[in-house]
C-alpha cells in the first residue's frame, strides 16, 4: 500500500520532471538521449564531489589553521 | 508593479456636457483594477531553460535531417536553388519546424457544430509526430466551448427568432456579387448602418464585409505621409498592417501607459517631422478597446484628456469590447460614462458579440461621407451579404432592445456576471490572471511550453473543455498562456465544471503560480443562535 503511494509520487515527480524540462514534447528516442545525458553528467558530478571534496576541505582547513596559528604564535 | 489601481472620477471630466440620448449622463466614480503579476524567478528560469532544450534539440534534428540522415517532412528549398538566398533559415522558420510541429495538434483543431456553449470537436490522431493528421472518424461530443469569441451567445443554432435571415435569404439570396461603389449597396445595408449609428449613439456609420479588412483598408484613407500614428505596442496585426499601408510614420507607446504616450505626443508637437521640422498634418492615436491578448480595457479618460490637450485624433477598435462592455453593451466609451461623440473614429468588428462577420466605422457623418468615397474597401471589396446584415441586425435589435424584450439587457448583464465570477474564482484559487476585472477575455498564463501542450490536451481529453492556448510569436516568448472567453450562454454549472477541472488541473501540473492567494473558501458559520454569556 505504502509502496504505490510512493512509486505514484514517483511517477508524478517525473511526470513533472518531463513538463517542465520540456521532455514531454520530445519524441521517445531524444527522451531517452536526453535523460541518458543527464544522468551521465550527475553521476560524474557525484563522483568528483565524493573524490575531490573531502581533500580540498581538509588542505583548506590546514591553511587557514596554519595561518591563525602563525598569528597567535607571533602575537605571544 | 504588480496590482495597478486607478482611481479616476468622471464628475471632474464631463461638466458642461448635454444629457446623452439614452437617459441621464452617468456620472460615478470608477477604480479601474488592472493586475499584471510577475511570474516567481524559478517559473522564469525554467521556462527559458525549457527553451534553451527544444533550441538544442532543434539543432540537433536539423543535423539530422540536412545530412539526409532523418526525412524531412519540413518545406526545403529544391536542389537547383540550393546556391540562392537561403530561405528557411531563420528563427521563424526554425521555431516552426522544431519546436511548433511538436505540439501542433492543440491548433487548427476542426469543430463539425455551431459554436456554441457546447460544441463538438472532431477527433484527430497523428502517426508520425504531428507532421500529417488522419481523422479517426469519431467525434468528440458536448465539449465546453471556452474558446469562441461568443461573449453574448448569438453564435448558436438556428431557433425561431432567426426566422427574419430566412426571409432574407428567400429574397435576397446569399452573394452580393459587386462592391459598394457599383452595385452592392443594398437597402439592407443602408437599414444596418442607421441601426449601427442609433446602437453606438453617433450620427453615421459604414458597414464592411470583413473585419481585418475594415481596419487594413481603411486606416490608409484616413492618414497618408507627412502624418504621424502613435499605436499602441499591443496592437492587433491589422491595425498594425493598415497603419503601415497608410505611409505614415509609426511611433509606438507602451501597452496602455499613458505617461508614454504623452511624452510621445509632446516630442511630436515640439519637434514635428524628422527633417524640415514641419508640424505633422494629422496625430492619430491608434487604441483597442480591449486588448485580447491581455484582458486589458484601455485607459480611455486619460486618452481623451490628452488627445484635447494635444489636438489629435482618436481611433478605437472596439471589435472585442462592443456588446460585451458596459452597462448596456454600447462599448468602452458607456464603460467609462463618456460622450461618444468625443471619439473621433469608432471601429469595430461584428464578429465576437454578433455573431455575424463584418466591421464598421461610426462616427461624425462628414467622416464616414469622406469612407464612403475613400475607402479601398468600398471601391474594391464585395460588400456585405445579405443575411449576415440581417443577422446583425436581429442582434442589434435584441440587444438594444427594439424586439420587444429585456432579453438582450439581460444577456450582456449576465455576460457581466459570469466575467467577474470567473476571474474571482481563478484568483481565489491562485493563477496568475492578467487584465482588468471586467474583460471578459481572461489570460491564465502557463509560461512553460511543456506545460501549455500538456494543459490543452488534457483539458480536451481527460475534462472535455476547449481552450485556447496561445504561444510565441502571438505572445512574448516566456510568457505562453491559455485564453477563455466567458459567453453569457454559459450557465452557473457550465463556469462551475470548468472551474473545478481548473483547479485539478493547475494542482497536476503546478500551476498556481500567484503570490497574491486570497484564503480559500472560508468556513461559514453554521451557528444559528448565539450563546450570550451572562
Amino acid at each position: 500500500m505504502d509502496l504505490r503511494r510512493v512509486k505514484e509520487y514517483f511517477s508524478w515527480l517525473y511526470y513533472q520532471y518531463q513538463i517542465i524540462s520540456c521532455c514531454a514534447v520530445l519524441e521517445p528516442w531524444e527522451q531517452s538521449m536526453f535523460n541518458t545525458i543527464l544522468l551521465t553528467i550527475i553521476a560524474m558530478v557525484v563522483y568528483t564531489a565524493y573524490v575531490f571534496i573531502p581533500i580540498h576541505i581538509r588542505l583548506a582547513w590546514e591553511f587557514f589553521s596554519k595561518i591563525c596559528g602563525y598569528h597567535s604564535t607571533t602575537a605571544n | 508593479m504588480e496590482i495597478d489601481v486607478v482611481q479616476w472620477s468622471s464628475a471632474e471630466q464631463s461638466q458642461g456636457r448635454e444629457p446623452k440620448q439614452n437617459g441621464k449622463p452617468h456620472f460615478y466614480d470608477k477604480l479601474i483594477v488592472e493586475s499584471f503579476e510577475e511570474a516567481p524567478l524559478h517559473v522564469v528560469v525554467f521556462t527559458y531553460m525549457a527553451y534553451g532544450i527544444g533550441t538544442l534539440f532543434g539543432y540537433l534534428r536539423d543535423f539530422l535531417r540536412n545530412w539526409g540522415i532523418e526525412k524531412c517532412n519540413a518545406a526545403v528549398e529544391r536542389k537547383e536553388q540550393k546556391d540562392f538566398v537561403p530561405l528557411y533559415q531563420d528563427f521563424e522558420n526554425f521555431y516552426t519546424r522544431n519546436l511548433y510541429m511538436r505540439i501542433r495538434d492543440n491548433w487548427n483543431r476542426p469543430i463539425c457544430s455551431a459554436p456554441g456553449p457546447l460544441f463538438d470537436v472532431m477527433e484527430r490522431v497523428s502517426d508520425d509526430y504531428n507532421w500529417t493528421f488522419r481523422f479517426t472518424g469519431r467525434i468528440i461530443k458536448d465539449v465546453i466551448n471556452m474558446g469562441s469569441y461568443n461573449f453574448l451567445g448569438l453564435a448558436d443554432k438556428y431557433d425561431e427568432s432567426m426566422k427574419t435571415i430566412k426571409d432574407v435569404l428567400e429574397v435576397y439570396g446569399t452573394g452580393v456579387a459587386s462592391t459598394r461603389h457599383e452595385m452592392g449597396t443594398l437597402d439592407k445595408h443602408k437599414e444596418l448602418e442607421d441601426l449601427v449609428a442609433k446602437f453606438l449613439n453617433v450620427e453615421a456609420a459604414m458597414v464592411f464585409g470583413m473585419g481585418f479588412a475594415t481596419n487594413s483598408m481603411n486606416i490608409p484613407a484616413l492618414v497618408g505621409k507627412g502624418c504621424l500614428i502613435l499605436s499602441d505596442e499591443l496592437n492587433h496585426t491589422s491595425l498594425v498592417l493598415g497603419a503601415r499601408l497608410s505611409g505614415a510614420t509609426i511611433r509606438v507607446f507602451k501597452h496602455n501607459n499613458t505617461q508614454s504616450l504623452e511624452k510621445l505626443l509632446r516630442d511630436a508637437v515640439i519637434y514635428g517631422q524628422p527633417r524640415t521640422r514641419r508640424a505633422w498634418k494629422k496625430i492619430l492615436i491608434l487604441v483597442e478597446g480591449t486588448y485580447s491578448m491581455e484582458g486589458s480595457i484601455v485607459h480611455l479618460p486619460q486618452i481623451l484628456a490628452l488627445k484635447k490637450k494635444y489636438k489629435a485624433y482618436l481611433y478605437i477598435d472596439e471589435a472585442h469590447s462592443i456588446g460585451a462592455v458596459g452597462p448596456t453593451g454600447r462599448g468602452v466609451t458607456e464603460f467609462f460614462g463618456l460622450d461618444p461623440h468625443e471619439v473621433d473614429v469608432l471601429m469595430g468588428t461584428f464578429t465576437k458579440s454578433f455573431g455575424a462577420s463584418g466591421g464598421y466605422i461610426a462616427g461624425r457623418k462628414d467622416l464616414v461621407d469622406y469612407l464612403r468615397v475613400h475607402s479601398h474597401s468600398a471601391v474594391y471589396a464585395t460588400s456585405m451579404s445579405p443575411p449576415i446584415a440581417e443577422q446583425i441586425i436581429r442582434s442589434l435589435k435584441f440587444i438594444m432592445g427594439l424586439d420587444g424584450t429585456t432579453q438582450g439587457l439581460q444577456r450582456v448583464q449576465q455576460l457581466a456576471k459570469n466575467t467577474r465570477y470567473f476571474r474571482q474564482r481563478l484568483q481565489e484559487m491562485g493563477f496568475i490572471i492578467y487584465g482588468n476585472e471586467n474583460a471578459s477575455v481572461v489570460p491564465l498564463l502557463l509560461y512553460m511550453p511543456g506545460k501549455v501542450a500538456a494543459f490543452a490536451r488534457h483539458m480536451l481529453q481527460e475534462k472535455k473543455i476547449g481552450v485556447v492556448v496561445v504561444g510565441f510569436p502571438a505572445t512574448p516568448l516566456a510568457e505562453a498562456r491559455a485564453r477563455f472567453c466567458v459567453s453569457a450562454s454559459h450557465t452557473r454549472e457550465m463556469l462551475d465544471t470548468v472551474l473545478e477541472a481548473l483547479d485539478e488541473t493547475g494542482d497536476l501540473l503546478r500551476l498556481k503560480y500567484s503570490r497574491h492567494k486570497k484564503s480559500a473558501r472560508p468556513e461559514l458559520y453554521d451557528e444559528t443562535s448565539f450563546e450570550l454569556e451572562d
